[in-house]
């Protein structure tokens, strides 16, 4: 993660591939997709992702099992009470911070 | 005249949007900050990407030290729906839109700005579309270089519980949906039980950490769209009226304070829960 060079092409790829996406439509297509699948699955793929990427790396993510669980659980509770993105993340660290120091 | 009065609408009609970016880009300003990234390099991939999901994943790839292909594949994925929004979009262009305004316009595609301007009765015009895009870039943007700034005061003890943070609010953006719409849940679960099996199955060690959320996506968001398709159609609506019926009782708890055994269960049988409830 400390590479200059490395984080610069990331940063290149990542700006540059969802660039692509966005005007390659507006400058050569001019035709709507009407495929109910292809519709569909875009529509589900951000919530897989991000299901994926959250578990199981959450349970580790401070490095301490007890603590992390804990704060998994006050982040899955925040979010079903639908609070904003802000105060789950924030509930969840003091949560695991708080479950660290006594554990 | 003209041109000024579209702007400023764009303008009204973008701050909401620019404000709501600015708590979210503060979160994830924080979170990658605290696990390592520079406040400029936060910064910048947020102007430069201007997507929630899309560089969520990509900065946690980064962290792992994933491959270029990795990265390249999954924001791929994960943001190919921009390019059904610009295709729609590009039909609501007006036609003062040039190849160079098309280009610049081409960044501001996001769920929620695609969002109003297609809500719009009229073509798009330029200058609306400029005033649109202004706010929220620059909501996103300073959102995540004040989170980032902030996370550098934090002592070290408070940091590590911060890396929690990134994936607290992954689950912020996926379980409010989950409680209402059963085929999201079904998608959350469903990619969370393969994924629980790809970390913990010694069988798919060969799959780095990008490439098993690519897998994923591309199975678990095929299965869904199959079983559950969405758009204006039949299914749609009844599937509107599954959720009206089961708000009450069983998704919410199930959603909640599921464990990995649920996630296992739902996976194998999606029908007959479905049945079920009918």
């Amino acid at each position: 993660m400390n590479d200059p060079v490395y984080i610069a092409v990331c940063m290149i790829i990542m700006a540059g591939t969802t660039y692509l996406l966005r005007v390659t439509p507006l400058i050569i297509f001019r035709k709507k997709i009407r495929n109910r699948f292809v519709q569909s699955f875009l529509y589900y793929v951000p919530y897989a992702v991000l299901a994926a990427m959250t578990f199981p790396a959450i349970f580790t993510a401070t490095g301490n099992t007890a603590a992390s669980l804990i704060g998994t659980g006050a982040a899955l509770v925040l979010a079903f009470f639908r609070r904003s993105l802000l105060t789950v993340a924030l509930g969840a660290a003091a949560a695991a911070f708080i479950a660290g120091l006594v554990i | 005249m003209k041109h000024r009065s579209h702007f400023l609408q764009g303008i009204k009609h973008g701050t909401p949007i620019g404000l709501g970016y600015l708590s979210v880009s503060c979160a994830f300003g924080m979170s990658v900050c605290t696990s390592g990234f520079p406040v400029w390099v936060a910064g910048l991939i947020s102007l430069t990407n201007l997507t929630s999901a899309g560089q969520f994943a990509g900065t946690s790839l980064m962290l792992q030290g994933a491959g270029y292909a990795e990265i390249a594949l999954a924001t791929l994925i994960i943001n190919l729906r921009y390019f059904l929004m610009s295709l729609s979009l590009s039909q609501r262009l007006n036609p003062d839109f040039g190849t160079f305004r098309r280009l610049s316009a081409a960044h501001g595609v996001t769920d929620e700005i695609f969002a109003v301007a297609i809500g719009q009765p009229s073509l798009l015009s330029p200058a609306y579309m400029r005033g649109l895009i202004l706010t929220p870039v620059i909501g996103w943007t300073a959102g995540t270089v004040l989170g980032g700034i902030f996370s550098q005061i934090l002592p070290g003890i408070v940091v590590s519980a911060m890396n929690i943070a990134l994936y607290a609010m992954f689950i912020a953006i996926i379980v409010p949906p989950a409680r209402e719409h059963r085929p999201v849940l079904f998608v959350v679960l469903a990619a969370t039980a393969v994924s629980l099996c790809f970390s913990y199955i010694p069988f798919f060690g060969f799959l780095s950490g990008g490439w098993s959320i690519i897998v994923i996506a591309v199975i678990v968001a095929s299965l869904a769209a199959v079983l559950f398709p969405v758009g204006s159609g039949d299914a749609d609506e009844h599937a509107d009226e599954t959720d009206a019926d089961r708000d009450a009782s069983g998704a919410e708890t199930s959603c909640a304070d599921n464990d990995m055994s649920e996630a296992g269960r739902m996976q194998e049988q999606p029908d007959t829960e479905e049945v079920r409830h009918e």
